[in-house]
């Protein structure tokens, strides 16, 4: 009854197969590219085309004050930037900061997981969440909160200074000498998030590496030298690098630490704030758009060096 | 096991007891430290607890006064005419230290009243009353927190501080997770390198796109409105990209091609069949953004100035805090108030935001 005419139908089937494999692979592809977009246009408006924009502005005079007459100024911004006592001065303040404040942030979260990982600690998740627990603090109120800790009359260190037989502990915040160091501790605040990841990593350290030292002799500092270190190195890499492009950026603690200002006597006057008080409070969009692409090449530098010389020290468990 | 023989001191001392003593001095040494650590680690919470708690006239007392909360004691006076305000100070008399109020304070004596016995005779004591130190009462000010509360107008902070990161959050979800799905699923020519594209923003240095992204922003009318700052969001960002496409590759794709097969298209696996298996990674992505933005400065700080009526929690009390830092019991109680919501989320949710930190963190 059923006069279906077969060999149409195969004709039909061997006819459309390889094409329609073909388009769905085309398709997919099209589909990927679809669900791709948002990023592609993001980075394309908001990443690449304001980099090169930003490059581009620093060869002009443009202010928003008069956005439409904008004047090719050739490299004066640039020379300008190495010839601004303000700028000079405040790249030095940076990367005096970092020097400190780098050694630390990248020793403390071993320390302090290794702590947590302690075979010997009651109450490991309670720890962890207290140490992690600041990092979560908005940064207004975590340097508000600093202040009052630090003031030099009521804050609570020096208070415990004094306790201890300091008569006359520093004044943190109104020296210059001791902004920097108050700084770091308020660093040291946000230490929770690399913690984190190195507690993380420390957990995934084999033990029988560990239990192999321990029969060939190896001591407990042996052994954290010889294999807890290189075993986390990746992690340690990735908070340096990130550690470092985040000191180039900093700017909120000694924003609001110091109204603005920097002071005292410009200890806390950061790249950046010198940054944004040229383009933000005096509208000199090319002059600051120098300084951002400068710090924009200190960072490729920096991170091309980090990258050369982690060849040397950062293991791969996985190889390549 | 076998033949190896120990010498055995005695029974008390035997290696087994030694070891366990030896690690429960371990155990207690490690967690003495580590508690000891937390506690100076977190002192200054205590000091904002503290210092937001106090009234303006023991805030006044420098470097002496106490460390709690605490208040001078007076006592109201009445001699049967007027009423008098005395200071109390603890009074070594006897070899017991005494609280009383001082009605006459003389260069080398001082005539005190005690307060539980008004109407005794008056003691007086010989020496300078400078020497002697004023009485204190434990007092918390608790009405701080709602002064600071009306005159900063939280309720609008909190509004406006809720919508930015309610909606970026919404945007940063929908794009993240359709970016993550096509780096996980779909046949991208170039695939590679795009996603080392998009990690390598993680670390580019912010301030290179501010200055033209602001310019740009301005020009279109957009400065001064809350959509600088929520509208990038809706174009995915690196660490939430990485971390759902980490998850999502984690899911069998077995799934997938069994709706494919029932006819599923690609937008309907993602809701149907991805989405559903992915609520935790979700969840973690729209809680790290929320609290982000709920604790975000900078951007507010360009895009919102000299609008008062738009900005959030963060830009509020820093504005807030310079204008009233002759009131330090006010800035620590606006400084809590706007920490209070995240560490609430956190505490709530902490296994969402250690499980995303470790994703994002070591996998890199």
């Amino acid at each position: 009854m059923t006069s279906v005419p077969t060999p149409l139908r195969v004709e039909q089937v061997t006819t459309l197969r390889p094409r329609r494999q073909m388009s769905i692979y085309a398709q997919q592809r099209l589909w990927g590219w679809l669900f791709l977009s948002p990023w592609l246009i993001g980075f394309f408006v908001f990443t690449f085309v304001p980099i090169v924009a930003s490059l581009i502005f620093s060869f002009t005079d443009f202010t928003l004050t008069r956005p439409d007459q904008i004047n090719f100024v050739g490299l004066n911004n640039w020379i300008k930037l190495f010839n601004d006592p303000l700028a000079l001065n405040a790249l030095r303040v940076t990367f005096g900061f970092a020097l400190i404040s780098l050694p630390i942030a990248i020793a403390l979260p071993v320390l302090l997981a290794s702590l947590l990982n302690s075979k010997y600690l009651i109450g490991k998740p309670f720890f962890r969440l207290l140490f992690y627990l600041p990092y979560m603090v908005p940064a207004i109120s975590s340097i508000f909160i600093w202040q009052a800790f630090l003031n030099g009359q009521t804050g609570w260190l020096n208070r415990l200074l004094r306790l201890i037989g300091i008569a006359e502990p520093p004044n943190w915040l109104g020296h210059e000498f001791w902004i920097g160091p108050a700084m770091v501790l308020i660093g040291v605040w946000g230490v929770g998030n690399a913690m984190l990841i190195t507690l993380a990593t420390l957990q995934g350290v084999p033990q029988e590496l560990y239990d192999a030292a321990k029969v060939d002799g190896a001591g407990a500092v042996a052994a954290f030298f010889k294999i807890t270190l290189p075993m986390i190195s990746p992690v340690i890499f990735y908070n340096l690098i990130l550690t470092v492009i985040g000191l180039l950026q900093y700017f909120v603690v000694p924003y609001v630490l110091t109204r603005g200002t920097g002071n005292p006597n410009g200890a806390a006057y950061f790249f950046n704030m010198h940054l944004y008080r040229t383009a933000f409070l005096f509208q000199d969009m090319g002059y600051g758009a120098t300084m951002a692409w400068f710090i924009f090449i200190i960072a490729i530098v920096l991170t091309i060096i980090l990258f050369a010389t982690s060849r040397r020290w950062v293991y791969y468990a996985g190889g390549e | 096991m076998a033949a190896i023989s120990h010498p055995r001191p005695s029974v008390v001392l035997s290696p087994h007891f030694v070891k366990q003593l030896r690690k429960f001095t371990a155990i207690s040494l490690v967690t003495l430290f580590t508690s000891l650590a937390a506690l100076i680690f977190l002192a200054p919470f205590g000091n904002m607890m503290v210092v937001a708690l106090r009234d303006q006239e023991s805030l006044a007392g420098g470097p002496d006064s106490p460390i709690l909360p605490m208040k001078q004691v007076f006592y109201d006076y009445n001699d049967g005419q007027r009423t008098q305000r005395l200071e109390v100070f603890n009074v070594p008399i006897d070899g017991e230290v005494r609280q009383l109020a001082a009605l006459q304070k003389r260069r080398t004596s001082v005539v005190f009243i005690d307060p539980n016995n008004p109407t005794a005779e008056p003691i007086t004591w010989q020496g300078n009353w400078r020497s002697l130190q004023p009485a204190y009462a434990f007092y918390a000010r608790w009405e701080n927190f709602p002064e600071a509360w009306q005159m900063i107008d939280f309720p609008l902070l909190f509004r406006n501080t809720f919508i930015i990161a309610f909606v970026g959050m919404i945007g940063t979800l929908l794009s993240s997770i359709s970016v993550a799905y096509a780096f996980a699923r779909f046949p991208i020519p170039g695939k590679n390198w795009l996603f080392i594209v998009l990690i390598g923003t993680i670390i580019l240095p912010g301030q290179v796109t501010l200055i033209p992204t602001y310019a740009f922003f301005s020009s279109i009318g957009w400065t001064g409105t809350w959509l600088p700052l929520i509208v990038p969001h809706f174009f995915a960002n690196a660490y939430n990209v990485f971390l759902l496409r980490q998850f999502f590759m984690t899911l069998p794709r077995e799934l997938d091609e069994a709706a494919m097969i029932d006819g599923a298209g690609p937008f309907r696996i993602l809701t149907h069949v991805i989405v559903p298996q992915s609520w935790a990674a979700i969840i973690t992505v729209g809680l790290f953004h929320f609290v982000w933005a709920w604790n975000d400065y900078f951007g507010p700080l360009i895009y919102l100035l000299g609008k008062p009526e738009l900005q959030p929690i963060s830009v509020g009390v820093q504005l807030f805090n310079f204008r009233y830092a002759p009131r330090p019991e006010l800035v620590q109680a606006t400084s809590l108030m706007a920490m209070l919501l995240p560490i609430v989320l956190f505490i709530l949710a902490q296994r969402f935001f250690m499980r995303g930190v470790v994703i994002t963190g070591v996998e890199k």
